[in-house]
């Protein structure tokens, strides 16, 4: 929790009381699916239904055909604050995430300081609430600078409001020390999020391929990752611990953890939105948008973590949202820099999943919503009463073109631009101040 | 996605010329057609042809390279274009200039063309598409993707001596992994109808999935020169020795060099490919490279005539004289 001298710089909240009225409200958390009204009152859900007696709201959203849904979970957010300002700001990418229906957003360490000490961790939090209009979480660095030797002091990160720990990007080649950073953060009782990557084959930029052969793109192969993720399962084993295994991206990785979740290790997983949508043709000749980590794989490989989706063994999607300054994509495909500014089409291409594998409007939100707020151990992703009023309305069936121009985030890189997608967001409501609307 | 072939204008005519990839028969058919003429003109004792002059052509040379650069500038000078080369090794990019700023620069110039070499895959297609509208890129080869005018001179190098590319077996032989080389000859030869591709080497430098570009994989060199008509040697880069690619110079060439022995298994006609520079005694014999079925030093020649066809067509007036080869979408 942010400390008390913290909150009171913060920026002035606009908080109301607030009656969204005639909506379908779905709140995976405690099962509810059902046409209702939702009241808010300083900042907290108050009731569901009727009004209680005696509450006067300030504004009544009507949300007629609209649904209402607790605010979106982002469990991998870039805001490239500090260190990579001309990409993003605190500011700029927590009103992106706003514009997206996300309220909670997690972020990695690999910032420009790094989060590994305390003082990061404030400065983040600080600059949050005063610049921000998300809540922000962070996650620890595993490492002391992230170069895989020496353990971070995890625990006090963690005291200082860090939600887990990770080596982000940067794999922990020593067999050894990964061993000993499991074995400490679960002494701890701290989450470890992996980023899968076998040191000596993630050297490339394409998956090893169809596409990359005919590219002349080096290669990540899909053993890259399946034998990062199978080393540390053993250890998983050997140790125990929580453990989440981020953005899989192909279909081998699913079995591993499936079996590893049917023998009972304490492992979860997510994918992205775009490894949901895109497959290593989507390069076409040498699209740079296509660039991310881990690569496009094959048509395969996105049916297989659709269907993980599905099943909930990959019980979170996430955006990855990684805002570049247009200089990072202009260049030969492999001098890109990787990855792509989600934020803003994370819902639409979730909800498409509603479509494409017959799944519950109720499923593809908790996905977005109560699972990852389980794993991050954080309150919200809920509309229980008392829980802070983190809300999202979207219009279900309205239909809109991506237009990057038009993105609050400074990063206009989508290999979406131009798409038709079904869903968008209407209000984003943060412990009761409207943080966006679209009207 | 980036779907559309930028390589051909509206008028179906080419503009740029990138990679073998997105042209059909008629198109290579056409670019090989319109290099006969050029290939004579260079035996006549005046070499030149006014085609394009007043045009400028840019050599943009971001990796060393002598046959190809050279074969470029006879070519522009043959159509008497003025040419300008830039090796950028030593030049701006080295101060932080970045690739597009550059190229911005050489535009308010006003070139009419580019040919680029580059290290990365891609480099080619991404100056394309960045150019202002009215410069044409030749792509000279980028990183391990494609070389079409090579592709093309070997085309036309196989076309002079075995008319009909329909039943030919042609075998390229070496590191697949990182040609471009291979790559563009791969797609050139499925355009043009060849019955038989096999691509030799050990797996360390065969790609994965290359059996969708349509070909044969051998890893035994012996049983892959059953029969062939035409063996492309492929060049084996120093540097690819230091890695855990393959174990030794001399490995290498026991099992994968071109020798009198293996070529025995050959058709007696066949003939046998470089694309240079040769490393004698690692890929090849040297009484191969310079015995009589060795058309190493014709390639070089047609390279030539192959570029002015492609120079032409790209910058021609697309009217009236032998320039009017433009391929008809």
């Amino acid at each position: 929790m942010p400390d008390n001298h913290l909150l009171s710089l913060a920026r002035q909240s606009e908080q109301l009381d607030i009656s969204i009225i005639n909506g379908r409200i779905i709140d995976p958390a405690n099962q509810i699916d059902s046409h209702t009204d939702i009241h808010i009152q300083n900042g907290k859900i108050l009731a569901l239904g009727q009004a209680p007696d005696g509450f006067k709201a300030q504004k009544v959203i009507d949300a007629t055909d609209r649904l209402v849904c607790p605010g979106l979970v982002d469990m991998r957010v870039r805001l490239r604050e500090p260190g990579f300002e001309t990409k993003g700001t605190i500011a700029s990418e927590t009103r992106a995430a706003a514009a997206g229906g996300v309220t909670s957003l997690c972020c990695p360490p690999d910032t420009n300081p790094i989060i590994d000490n305390a003082a990061m961790v404030k400065l983040i939090r600080l600059k949050a609430a005063t610049e921000g209009v998300a809540k922000v979480y962070t996650l620890s660095a595993l490492t002391q600078q992230l170069k895989g030797e020496k353990l971070s002091e995890m625990r006090e990160l963690k005291d200082a409001g860090c939600v887990g720990t990770t080596n982000a990007l940067t794999p922990v080649k020593s067999t050894l020390i990964m061993r000993r950073a499991l074995e400490y953060a679960a002494s701890h009782n701290i989450t470890v999020f992996i980023h899968p990557f076998d040191p000596w084959l993630s050297d490339g930029c394409a998956h090893e391929g169809v596409v990359s052969t005919r590219l002349g793109l080096a290669g990540i192969p899909e053993s890259a990752e399946t034998i990062a993720i199978a080393r540390d399962l053993q250890l998983i084993e050997l140790i125990g611990g929580r453990v989440h295994f981020c953005q899989l991206s192909s279909a081998g990785s699913i079995q591993l953890i499936r079996q590893a979740q049917e023998a009972g290790l304490p492992v979860t997983a997510d994918v992205t939105a775009h490894h949901l949508h895109l497959t290593e043709m989507d390069i076409g000749f040498f699209d740079s948008n296509c660039h991310v980590l881990p690569p496009l794989r094959t048509q395969r490989d996105m049916e297989a973590l659709r269907h993980g989706v599905q099943s909930d063994i990959l019980s979170c999607i996430v955006s990855d949202h990684q805002p570049h300054d247009s200089d990072a994509k202009l260049a030969p495909f492999a001098e890109t820099e990787p990855g792509i500014s989600g934020i803003e089409t994370l819902l639409p291409l979730a909800l498409k999943l509603i479509d494409s594998q017959n799944m519950s409007l109720m499923e593809v939100i908790s996905r977005l919503t109560i699972q990852p707020a389980r794993i991050l151990n954080i309150a919200e992703g809920t509309l229980s009463t008392g829980q802070d009023a983190d809300i999202c309305i979207f219009d279900p069936e309205a239909y809109w073109r991506v237009e990057k121009e038009k993105f609050l985030s400074k990063g206009k890189n989508t290999p979406f631009h131009g798409w038709e997608l079904k869903g968008q967001v209407e209000y984003t409501i943060k412990t009761g101040e409207i943080v966006f609307s679209r009207k | 996605m980036i779907t559309k072939n930028i390589q051909l204008d509206e008028q179906g005519r080419l503009k740029h010329f990138l990679s073998i990839e997105g042209f059909k028969r008629q198109h290579l058919i056409s670019i090989l057609d319109a290099a006969e003429p050029f290939a004579n003109v260079q035996e006549q004792a005046v070499k030149k042809v006014p085609l394009l002059r007043g045009k400028t052509i840019v050599n943009l040379f971001f990796e060393a390279s002598t046959r190809t650069r050279t074969t470029f500038e006879l070519a522009a000078k043959r159509l008497s274009a003025d040419v300008l080369n830039i090796n950028i090794n030593t030049s701006a990019t080295k101060k932080g200039e970045s690739l597009l700023d550059m190229l911005h620069n050489l535009e308010s110039m006003h070139c009419d063309m580019f040919v680029v070499r580059h290290n990365q895959s891609g480099a080619a297609h991404f100056i394309a598409q960045h150019v202002s509208p009215h410069i044409s890129v030749i792509n000279a080869g980028d990183g391990c993707h494609s070389h079409p005018s090579q592709a093309m001179l070997d085309m036309f190098t196989i076309r002079r001596h075995k008319k009909d590319f329909a039943n030919l077996k042609v075998v390229i032989v070496g590191d697949i992994l990182h040609s471009r080389v291979a790559r563009s000859e791969m797609h050139a030869l499925t355009t043009l109808g060849v019955s038989e591709i096999r691509v030799v080497g050990p797996k360390t430098l065969i790609p994965t999935g290359i059996d969708t570009f349509g070909v044969h994989v051998y890893h035994n060199l012996q049983e892959a020169l059953v029969d062939a008509d035409v063996i492309i040697m492929l060049r084996l880069q120093k540097e690819r020795m230091q890695g855990a690619l393959l174990p030794s110079e001399g490995e290498y060439y026991q099992h994968y060099g071109l020798t009198e022995k293996k070529l025995a298994y050959a058709k007696p006609d066949a003939i046998v490919m470089h694309p240079g520079p040769i490393n004698r005694g690692v890929e090849i014999a040297s009484s191969i490279a310079d015995g009589p079925q060795s058309v190493i030093l014709e390639q070089v020649t047609n390279g030539i005539a192959i570029r002015m066809a492609v120079m032409s067509q790209a910058l021609g007036p697309g009217g009236s004289d032998s320039s009017r080869t433009g391929v008809n979408a």
